[in-house]
């Protein structure tokens, strides 16, 4: 059984002029770790208010753990566990008392469901008498990951929960995530963080409303039209400029400390006709290598297509 | 019963470590019932008052007919005894009573001075005194004009006879609190939820909303309970009001009132998105209307019809109404059903509304 399934979904807000989901489809199965990668306003949090029950979608069907979530919203809420991108817990509450209040919320104790979180609370346990809205931003979502698994939910809801933290606490929520799936539980995550899509099982590339791309990772990377390569030179501002005016370039965005470049017709002569070009223009120590495309590039490619 | 208990305790802790706003709440009604201490004068108009002729002479049927003419009174009817004015002071009906005395025909033809006798309710001491000073006035400007003789006139003020203005203002003050704490702050809590984003992980919960209204009514019906004691004992120590009906009816009566409130509260929180627009809306939309319907800063009689009828939907007013009855009047159940049937309808009415309308979503 597919613990989400996703038809057709569309939503608008403003009396329809504002489009949020243009008719997004995808299924996630039982115990995956999925990921929904886009920018910022793509629909991401639209698309998990609905999954949530808290929105109800213009047209389209969604099942969660083989429920209506428009009819059976009852019957959800009690099987799913939910982190909204916002922090949403009671900051004037200590860390203990808002994991005991939302323990009781689903009529559980901590005690009953305490293997479940232990590995992620015993990072916060040291301050469970500090008030939630005195702590770290990375401890901040660490409980409310324990909030939102406290009730043992089928299927986990994190709309992202790495935005505004640091990269070591980033890396340590991702490790929980995989722990939690290996216990069963499906997890649905949004991130705008391209880094991290690599992190998931399968990743729904998502633009103003629209997926662009299903697949694996790897089946994303691979997917690749062509090749990509990085460029350098020793003035890269001037360089970006005169790749803008160069011929026969389909693509060319600033990535690091490299240019990403890929060609109309890619071929050896389109090579050194470029290499011509950027001497000819008096850029000196030009570094040219074949790379392999990240998830980020193919999100560039696919938006431009 | 265990889920709700968690719920209570949260609101509580929420409002223990908001100390400011606790703060606010407890020195609110302490705060008012020393500023109120000043009610405003003013003029009154077409007050019902009663005739009693035991005398039924000449004099005092002119007299009768100079008061009907008067348009500061409109004369109810004739009465024969004093329990039948006691009657009509209870009903609330009439303000005065004017009573000419058997020997009154007699003591003017024989010693050329008589009596007659005022008779005003003083709990609401503004208008009792205005009203007394009018009837002097007549029966004065009458006898001036077209007697030989003197007649004396003497009030008497009951169920306040020392004239406090404070017994006037207590059961407004009264009012005035439970509505603020209960509906500002139900309904500020309500949102506050909105505002922190917490409710939208309350409503993906398993969470009854029932359960999280009455866990969110309860602190502050507790609370409001406090502010009603701390109102009543400094009523009786600081301003020597005293509770002369039953103290335990009282509390029932506030009880429902205070419900009413909460329920009032419920229905802001549904509309108002911010706790800043619940709060605004919660002063001008009913502390604005209770200070001005209720009649304890400005008198009812004197307001256009329009604005009387208006003051009926006002739940202050009849709440207010009852608590003059109970405290100062010492009236018993009896004599305040009415009220209480209207609070106990508009309750049900304001609760049915709030949980109809509660959103099990966002938007």
């Amino acid at each position: 059984m597919k613990s989400i399934v996703i038809e057709n979904i569309s939503k608008t807000y403003d009396q329809g002029e504002v489009k949020a989901l243009k008719g997004v489809s995808f299924k996630v199965g039982q115990g995956e770790l999925f990921g929904l990668i886009g920018p910022d306003g793509a629909g991401k949090t639209t698309l998990f208010r609905i999954l949530t029950t808290l929105l109800l979608a213009d047209s389209g069907d969604a099942m969660v753990d083989g429920l209506e979530v428009m009819t059976a919203y009852k019957k959800i809420r009690r099987r799913i566990g939910y982190m909204p991108g916002r922090f949403s817990l009671y900051q004037d509450l200590s860390v203990e008392e808002n994991l005991n209040l939302f323990a009781s919320l689903s009529g559980t104790s901590v005690a009953e469901n305490y293997d479940l979180i232990r590995d992620i609370y015993v990072h916060i346990e040291p301050f469970k008498k500090r008030r939630a809205g005195q702590l770290s931003g990375g401890m901040k979502q660490k409980l409310a990951l324990c909030c939102a698994l406290i009730h043992r939910p089928r299927v986990l809801f994190l709309d992202e929960p790495t935005t505004g933290v640091d990269a070591v606490s980033r890396q340590e929520f991702w490790e929980m995530l995989k722990r939690l799936k290996e216990q069963g539980i499906t997890i649905l995550v949004s991130t705008p963080y391209m880094d991290e899509a690599t992190l998931c099982d399968r990743i729904a590339l998502i633009q103003s409303g629209e997926i662009l791309s299903i697949d694996t990772p790897q089946g994303i990377v691979e997917k690749y039209r062509g090749n990509l390569y990085a460029v350098k030179s020793t003035d890269i501002g001037r360089l970006i400029h005169d790749m803008q005016d160069a011929a026969n370039i389909r693509s060319c965005y600033a990535f690091g400390e490299f240019l990403h470049v890929s060609f109309e017709r890619d071929n050896a002569t389109a090579h050194q006709k470029l290499d011509k070009y950027l001497k000819d223009k008096g850029h000196s120590d030009v570094v040219f290598r074949q790379i392999t495309p990240g998830v980020e590039d193919c999100f560039i490619d696919l938006m431009n297509e | 019963m265990k889920q709700l208990a968690t719920f209570i305790r949260k609101e509580f802790y929420h409002m223990f470590r908001d100390r400011k706003t606790l703060l606010i709440l407890f020195g609110l009604p302490i705060a008012q019932i020393l500023l109120f201490g000043f009610a405003l004068t003013n003029e009154i108009k077409n007050s019902r008052i009663v005739v009693c002729d035991y005398a039924k002479c000449g004099i005092s049927r002119q007299l009768t007919e100079k008061f009907a003419a008067n348009n500061n009174f409109i004369v109810e009817e004739a009465l024969l005894s004093h329990h039948q004015i006691e009657d009509a002071f209870r009903s609330g009906r009439i303000k005065l009573a004017v009573v000419f005395p058997l020997d009154f025909e007699d003591d003017y033809q024989h010693l050329n001075q008589a009596h007659v006798q005022l008779i005003a309710d003083a709990t609401d001491p503004n208008t009792a005194n205005m009203l007394t000073a009018y009837a002097t006035n007549i029966i004065m400007e009458y006898q001036n004009l077209s007697l030989p003789y003197q007649i004396n006139t003497e009030t008497r003020m009951i169920y306040n006879p020392e004239l406090k203005g404070a017994i006037n203002f207590v059961p407004g003050v009264m009012a005035l609190v439970l509505m603020l704490v209960c509906v500002m702050m139900t309904s500020a809590s309500i949102v506050r939820e909105k505002e922190y984003g917490t409710m939208e992980v309350l409503l993906v919960s398993p969470l009854n909303p029932f359960m999280l209204i009455i866990s969110k009514a309860i602190p502050y019906l507790l609370l409001s309970l406090v502010n009603l004691i701390v109102i009543i004992l400094l009523s009786i120590t600081l301003l020597g009001v005293p509770v002369n009906g039953s103290l335990l009816l009282l509390f029932l009566i506030s009880i429902l009132f205070i419900i009413t409130a909460l329920s009032l509260g419920l229905l802001i929180s549904n509309v108002a998105q911010t706790q800043q627009t619940a709060i605004l809306v919660s002063l001008i939309g009913l502390m604005v209307p209770t200070i001005l319907f209720t009649g304890f800063t400005f008198p009812l009689e004197n307001m256009p019809v329009v604005l009387q009828w208006l003051a009926n939907i006002v739940p202050a007013k009849w709440y207010y109404t009852i608590v003059k009855s109970i405290m100062i009047k010492g009236l018993g159940f009896g004599a305040i059903w009415k009220e209480t049937l209207v609070l106990a309808v508009m309750t049900c009415l304001l609760l049915m509304i709030s949980f109809k309308k509660f959103k099990v979503r966002l938007e």
